[in-house]
């Protein structure tokens, strides 16, 4: 998970739906952490990526 | 493209090569007004390349390439990276690419890359053309900060100087850069060429891939294509000969503060700092602290100086780097929390704009240090510039929060004391006083005319 931090207006969704990685800063843009996902978590991150307003949250696939 | 025969270059009047380490190397034959003519530069480094940067067929990498990994040649620009790894990546992508000469200089206490296009404008032309022919590039756009504009005038006359020369195969146009910290940057830049804001981009996609037109860019430094064309000439063996063996090879370093004669020097990496102090004809008050890499660098106290070798590896101890060649040194009379402050508040203008960490957060910590600059800090606020560096770091889509967070821990650090004091008693006598780091409106008015000291 990567924020393009250019892209990103702090409308703070992506904390709603994936309080697991994504934390908010004092001036509610994303903190994200950088662990990978489980797969557990995935789906929550799809659907975190997909209410972005902006297109702001990226999901990138592991090398391997 | 047909299997190329590989062209041995015509036999033209070849300069003596120059004894193995020993400097100068860029600044060699150095005018002591204006900028050496290409007949002077062809006198001086020679016209023949030794090593060809033509590759010599479709599927091979020209000879120069290798050449500068061998030489280990890393960027001048600040970031330090591997040239060679740079000019292959351009090198290999299937569309036809364009070379970008950075000579935007946007770091205040910098004058080195305007100081060489405005002298020794041949030389990174010559490195611009042998790193296009390497990359197999068809167009060169030369870019030099709008404020210089000495170098400008010498640039544009240089390459018309150059029009029909054998050894340049590429067309090159000059452009103004706007003047901003962030306009140098590679991203910066090529949104600057394709006619946007000289203002970072979202990566990737990265500009070796996508750049200036959508196509593959190689953005090199100005010092950087001008070390390309000594090691065209004389190999990597030969630049080898100076340097550590992790950073070999000279460098232009920018000195300021209270010397006899600061200015650009040519060191080679590594070199002692009291060696280029002394080439400064000295010092005339004892310093304070030094300020290395410029403002996204980092603070040595001065009572380390006679330590400090000037290279990566020997300055990462006191967590600094040379980044772009800035040595500053500030002065017993000078305020150390008022400079921080000052330079805080800058860099934080500075910001582009786009990423909010960087915008909201440089301005924070700005504010910070101006409150306990001024005795108005609530609770401990050192502690707060600790976090909010930590929380500004790599988030912002180019390197400038990160630089600027570490300009200030750096000075929290080296100034411990000075930062307490002011939290507790405000402003010091010290503080009214002039500013002695360099910000872009006193950069014009104190060095009009700045005239670089070869180092000897």
């Amino acid at each position: 998970m990567r924020v393009n931090p250019i892209a990103c207006e702090a409308h703070g969704m992506c904390a709603e739906l994936l309080p697991e990685r994504i934390a908010l800063d004092e001036w509610g843009y994303p903190i994200v952490d950088s662990e990978p996902l489980t797969p557990a978590l995935r789906d929550h991150a799809r659907r975190a990526a997909q209410a972005c307003p902006t297109f702001a949250l990226l999901l990138t696939r592991d090398r391997e | 493209m047909s299997e190329e025969t590989l062209t041995i270059d015509p036999p033209v009047e070849q300069a003596p090569v120059p004894a193995p380490g020993v400097l100068p190397r860029l600044l060699e034959g150095i005018p002591r007004e204006g900028a050496m003519s290409l007949d002077r530069h062809l006198a001086v480094h020679g016209s023949a390349s030794v090593i060809s940067a033509r590759r010599r067929g479709r599927r091979a990498e020209s000879p120069l390439i290798e050449q500068v990994e061998r030489a280990g040649l890393l960027g001048h620009g600040g970031a330090g990276f591997p040239t060679a790894t740079k000019l292959r990546a351009v090198a290999a992508s299937r569309k036809r690419a364009i070379v970008v000469v950075n000579a935007a200089e946007g770091e205040p206490a910098s004058l080195k890359d305007r100081t060489l296009m405005q002298t020794l404008p041949h030389l990174v032309l010559d490195g611009a053309q042998l790193a296009a022919q390497a990359v197999g590039a068809d167009e060169l756009i030369v870019c030099v900060c709008e404020t210089a504009q000495a170098s400008m005038e010498t640039s544009a006359r240089a390459i018309s100087e150059r029009l029909g020369l054998p050894l340049d195969s590429v067309r090159m146009h000059l452009t103004a850069v706007p003047d901003g910290y962030v306009s140098g940057q590679e991203a910066a830049l090529v949104n600057h060429l394709n006619g946007g804001p000289a203002i970072p981009t979202f990566t990737p996609p990265m500009v070796f891939e996508q750049g200036v037109r959508r196509r593959p860019t190689l953005v090199a430094n100005a010092e950087t294509l001008a070390h390309v064309a000594l090691i065209a000439r004389h190999g990597a063996e030969w630049f080898r000969q100076l340097g550590t063996p992790s950073r070999p090879g000279s460098a232009l370093v920018t000195l300021s503060g209270a010397l006899a004669h600061p200015g650009v020097y040519e060191i080679e990496h590594g070199a002692s700092l009291v060696s280029l102090i002394d080439a400064a004809g000295g010092m005339l008050a004892r310093p304070r602290a030094l300020l290395v890499g410029g403002y996204g660098g980092s603070w040595i106290g001065g009572e380390l100086l006679r330590g400090v070798a000037l290279s990566d590896e020997h300055l990462a101890p006191h967590g600094a780097s040379l980044g772009a060649g800035v040595v500053l040194l500030l002065s017993e009379d000078a305020c150390p929390v008022a400079e921080t402050a000052r330079v805080a508040r800058w860099m934080a203008e500075e910001s582009a704009g786009q990423c909010g960490p960087c915008v909201h957060g440089l301005d924070a910590i700005a504010t910070s240090v101006q409150e306990i600059a001024g005795g108005l800090a609530q609770g401990n606020a050192t502690q707060r510039i600790e976090r909010l560096a930590a929380l500004v770091h790599r988030r912002g889509a180019c390197g400038h929060p990160d630089g600027t967070a570490r300009f200030v821990t750096s000075a929290l650090d080296t100034f411990g004391p000075e930062f307490a004091d002011h939290a507790r008693h405000g402003h010091c006598e010290a503080c009214s006083r002039p500013g002695e780091l360099p910000l872009p409106a006193h950069r014009q008015a104190a060095n009009p005319t700045h005239e670089p000291v070869p180092f000897r």
